[in-house]
């Protein structure tokens, strides 16, 4: 026993705790899907389609046996025709196969036909250069309205794979027709690339020695994609272990299962060799996933005080080719859908949201999914209705906002305790005191200033009931943890969540340091490997936290009671009234050192009978019910009225997710997201010909922002605790990506007033820009 | 036939023959025949800089240069900025800043701002903005990596000059 202690603060939640796997990042000694060292390794190219729809009339893979170093060529009849299957169990909703190699028919440019497998990677691209295919060429459908012209798939003759009638309203029309100002708008938002700056990439083998495929990939979600490659190439799932080493960026393109990485996953059991792949920016950019091209009809009606009244939206998504496994195509229409009011009152409300399959990537999940689009449709109401009726813009959000909760609105949601109105004046202030509106009204010549806002709120954290109402093939929500304690009093946490930059090694050891009375240091998290915890969801929708570090914080918990029993025997007290602390088990002034109470459990077993197995050992689990943070985010912009070009030249977020674990990580993710959604509203867009060909295949034409179109984003936090969980957080990683295109939007617009025109699509691009200022003053609506 | 070069190359210090394709970039030549993993590609057409690693002092991208072009020369790479367990200025400074999230491309905004601040030790803010917007980065927004290489700046121009 001993009376040392040692400094620590009060809790660790709530510190700016540096990060523990910055160490290893900094150094380059990160250890990323492609640094895995997989000896006599083959390298996999992939043959892709150069035609957007048609049908396969042959393939001849000769040639490219021929080039030296490659070993193989393999077609989908050499795989069996394996395939991916996403389900949706719902009426208006169509399953597809997704084939993991196109085999008869091809759906989009950069589909993948063949893969080739050769010594290295240079051989590789050479054997897929080689490969010989002839597609009979068929129109493709390049948009929502093409697609009942020219449909994928046979399932879906009219082109659309999911129509949902979400929510109807028999009064709704009524309530249209009582109202003062009825608004019938259209927006847009176009088609995106979560751009991660590591692409996919995959190394699978299978280890002699256990017999497992042992697949390292970068992925979200190692669990989720173990049960893809166990369904599609029918293998017990025990008989394959998924590991993601570090992950360098997700956003969502990384939380669904791509058909190379299965593919090369196939490819190493047949040949009994490592198969690598690791795709290129080109690849990336021209056929991997995607997101968010979608289109609203909106009919909104106001009461004369601006109170809004009805809402009848109709929703529709440009999902590509292909339902992605496991989330499906639904994912975007169906997120619209339900949560397309946000954090605004609304008296009457239907939504109908609809799937259309065209010649493009799949969309995966991005980062906000629908959310961003839904927002910026809500604020641009809101803007375009306190024009029309003389309202300050902050004013008519104020009569607006959800002020008493639990509120339950007519999509049926039900939203906890937020800040929604205390954020938005907070965010007022924040513009007064920074300035803007005098920099607004002093702008240089040959310039023009805008000030937008976005009001929202952030469902995150979805557990087995949300998404069970989802009724996905398979439904994700609960996370399961593992906390043990080895004899030298430090722990080792397994948790199904998986992260890819959000700092879960820190901010998780954080949550158990506070339980357990040791320091984070002294915390060593495992995650992203399906051998080592149990089955879980990984990490999207802001999920990590919220149920990963509930589940961790309740096994914390039972760890925490199994020691004080044991230092009940040692102290002989109650172990009610003994605190961990500093390291220490501590009754009074008497202290016996965590760490020789791990000893004794390990190796002095006999002494501590009471001790149940004999370990110090906890699971943890936790499935919520979904959560809201929110926040109000704004945005100056100035506009070059010769060129067009928009800067935005300060930002201002006022968020509220419940209570912060780390400042600093969060302040992290909301300036990361913000960053994507100012590249949503200005920048980023896929661009297709007519005949389906991509034509952003590099970041050249694709426009991932730098530091010069990113400003200083000052953030201030609102603290309204979540009940919902014992920790009171609430799920954040997405929010600065939602607010972001609504605020930019919102201040491009303010900046045009007097114009006449509008601009309701993003991206907004200098031409658009220009031909608002100078053109006939129409709105943009064919443009993104 | 395979066009293969035998080069000799200075790389962290260390001599090193090698016999490289023609066609092989530098990138793989660190990362496959050296097994410098930290050096890491992220675009493969000199965008996004994430392979930036130093050629004889001068920041290059290293998918855009092929091993032979460092026949003769001297590389430098983020593996050689700590001095053992002591992580460098910059290195230190990233991770007070939350200058990076998922890492992917933090190697080569530190090779980036390591020949950036030996060459412009005073370098301001504005100008420390314009040269970060040389690589991409998707996870922090910018502001951190930004706020790191100042406060190196800084605390250059108040110590002693860098000989």
């Amino acid at each position: 026993m001993t009376t040392t202690a040692r400094t620590a603060p009060q809790t660790w939640v709530g510190q700016r705790v540096p990060r523990r796997e910055d160490d290893r990042l900094v150094r380059g000694a990160g250890h990323f899907t492609d640094d895995v060292q997989a000896p006599n390794a083959l390298h996999a190219a992939f043959v892709r389609s150069a035609i957007a729809a048609g049908t396969i009339l042959s393939i001849d893979v000769a040639p490219a046996l021929e080039v030296p170093g490659v070993h193989a060529v393999l077609t989908a009849a050499d795989l069996g025709d394996p395939r991916l299957r996403a389900v949706l169990e719902r009426p208006g909703f169509v399953a597809t196969d997704m084939p993991l190699l196109a085999s008869s028919r091809v759906r989009y440019c950069g589909e993948p036909i063949a893969v080739v497998l050769a010594e290295d990677p240079y051989c590789a691209e050479d054997g897929a250069d080689a490969v010989l295919v002839d597609i009979d060429a068929h129109p493709a459908p390049v948009s929502i309205d093409d697609a009942g012209r020219h449909p994928l798939h046979d399932e879906a003759p009219d082109g659309v794979l999911v129509d949902l009638q979400m929510f109807e309203d028999e009064s709704i029309e009524q309530a249209l027709a009582d109202s003062a100002l009825v608004l019938e708008e259209g927006f847009r938002s176009a088609r995106v690339n979560a751009a991660p700056m590591e692409c996919r990439s995959v190394v699978a083998d299978v280890d002699r020695r256990s017999g497992q495929l042992v697949v390292h990939l970068s992925t979200q979600v190692p669990h989720q994609v173990r049960s893809g490659i166990a369904q599609a190439l029918g293998v017990a799932e025990h008989g394959i272990r998924v590991i993601a080493p570090d992950v360098g960026g997700g956003f969502g393109l990384k939380c669904v299962v791509g058909r190379e990485e299965v593919v090369a996953a196939a490819a190493a059991r047949r040949l009994g060799r490592a198969v690598r792949w690791s795709e290129d920016r080109v690849e990336s950019l021209t056929a991997s996933f995607t997101g968010h091209e979608q289109r609203y009809r909106v009919r909104a009606g106001f009461d004369a005080d601006g109170r809004l009244t009805a809402i009848d939206a109709d929703v529709e998504a440009d999902i590509g080719a292909y339902s992605a496994y496991p989330f499906t195509c639904g994912v975007e229409p169906l997120m619209a859908c339900t949560e397309l009011p946000g954090v605004y009152r609304v008296g009457r409300y239907a939504a109908r949201g609809r799937g259309y399959t065209t010649a493009k990537c799949p969309t995966a999940p991005y980062r906000g999914v629908s959310r961003p689009q839904i927002v910026l449709v809500m604020e641009r109401l809101m803007d375009k209705a306190a024009a029309r009726l003389g309202l300050d813009p902050i004013e008519i959000r104020r009569r607006n906002l959800i002020t008493e909760f639990p509120y339950t609105g007519p999509n049926l949601i039900t939203y906890e305790p937020g800040s929604y109105l205390e954020s938005l004046e907070r965010c007022e202030a924040a513009i007064d005191d920074a300035g803007w509106r005098r920099r607004a009204a002093q702008p240089a010549a040959g310039e023009r200033y805008g000030i937008g806002i976005a009001c929202f709120s952030e469902r995150s954290a979805y557990g087995t009931p949300t998404m069970g109402a989802r009724r996905m093939g398979m439904t994700p929500g609960y996370d399961v943890a593992h906390v043990r304690m080895d004899p030298t009093g430090h722990v080792t946490v397994t948790t199904g969540t998986c992260g890819h930059g959000q700092g879960h090694e820190t901010t998780f050891a954080q949550i158990v340091a506070d339980q357990l009375g040791i320091t984070p240091d002294e915390v060593r998290i495992r995650q992203g490997d399906t051998d080592l915890s149990s089955y879980g969801w990984g990490t999207f929708a802001s999920r990590s936290l919220v149920i990963g570090g509930t589940a961790i914080r309740n096994a914390s918990v039972s760890l925490a009671e199994s020691l004080k029993r044991v230092a009940s025997d040692v102290l002989e007290a109650d172990p009610r009234d003994i605190s961990l602390r500093d390291g220490n088990a501590v009754i009074d002034n008497v202290v016996v050192p965590i760490s020789e109470l791990a000893a004794r459990v390990h190796f002095r077993a006999h002494e501590h009978p009471d001790q149940p197995d004999h370990l110090l050992e906890a699971r943890g689990e936790s499935d919520p019910d979904g959560c809201f943070s929110n926040a109000t985010h704004a945005a100056l912009v100035r506009i070059d009225e010769g060129t067009g070009h928009v800067q935005v030249e300060d930002y201002i977020v006022v968020e509220d997710c419940g209570v912060v674990v780390n400042p600093m990580i969060v302040d992290g993710q909301v300036r990361g997201g913000v960053a994507q959604g100012i590249a949503c509203a200005l920048l980023e867009h896929l661009e297709y010909a007519d005949d389906g060909q991509p034509l952003s295949g590099s970041f050249m034409d694709y426009l991932v922002p730098t530091a010069c179109e990113i400003p200083e984003i000052s953030i201030h936090h609102l603290e309204t605790r979540n009940d919902g969980n014992p920790l009171g957080a609430k799920g954040m990683g997405e929010g600065g990506t939602i607010g972001a295109p609504a605020a930019v939007l919102s201040a491009v617009n303010d900046a045009l007033r007097g114009t006449g025109a509008q601009l309701d699509c993003i991206p907004v691009l200098p031409h658009q820009v220009r031909a608002a200022l100078h053109g006939d003053g129409s709105t943009s609506e064919e443009t993104a | 036939m395979r066009d293969l070069h035998l080069i000799t190359t200075e790389v962290n210090g260390t001599q090193h023959e090698l016999v490289v394709e023609s066609r092989r970039t530098l990138a793989d030549m660190l990362r496959e025949d050296l097994g410098l993993t930290g050096t890491h590609l992220g675009c493969e057409h000199g965008i996004c800089g994430a392979c930036t690693v130093l050629l004889d002092g001068e920041p290059v991208r290293a998918c855009l240069v092929f091993g032979v072009q460092a026949d003769g020369k001297q590389v430098r790479t983020v593996e050689d900025l700590a001095d053992g367990e002591q992580l460098s200025p910059l290195q230190q400074a990233f991770s007070k800043h939350h200058a990076l999230q998922c890492g992917f491309c933090t190697p080569g905004f530190l090779m980036l701002a390591e020949s950036y601040l030996a060459s412009r030790p005073a370098a301001d803010k504005t100008e420390i903005r314009e040269v970060v917007a040389s690589n991409l980065c998707r996870c922090t927004g910018y502001q951190g990596i930004v706020d790191a290489i100042h406060e190196v700046a800084t605390a250059q121009q108040a110590g002693p000059v860098q000989p």
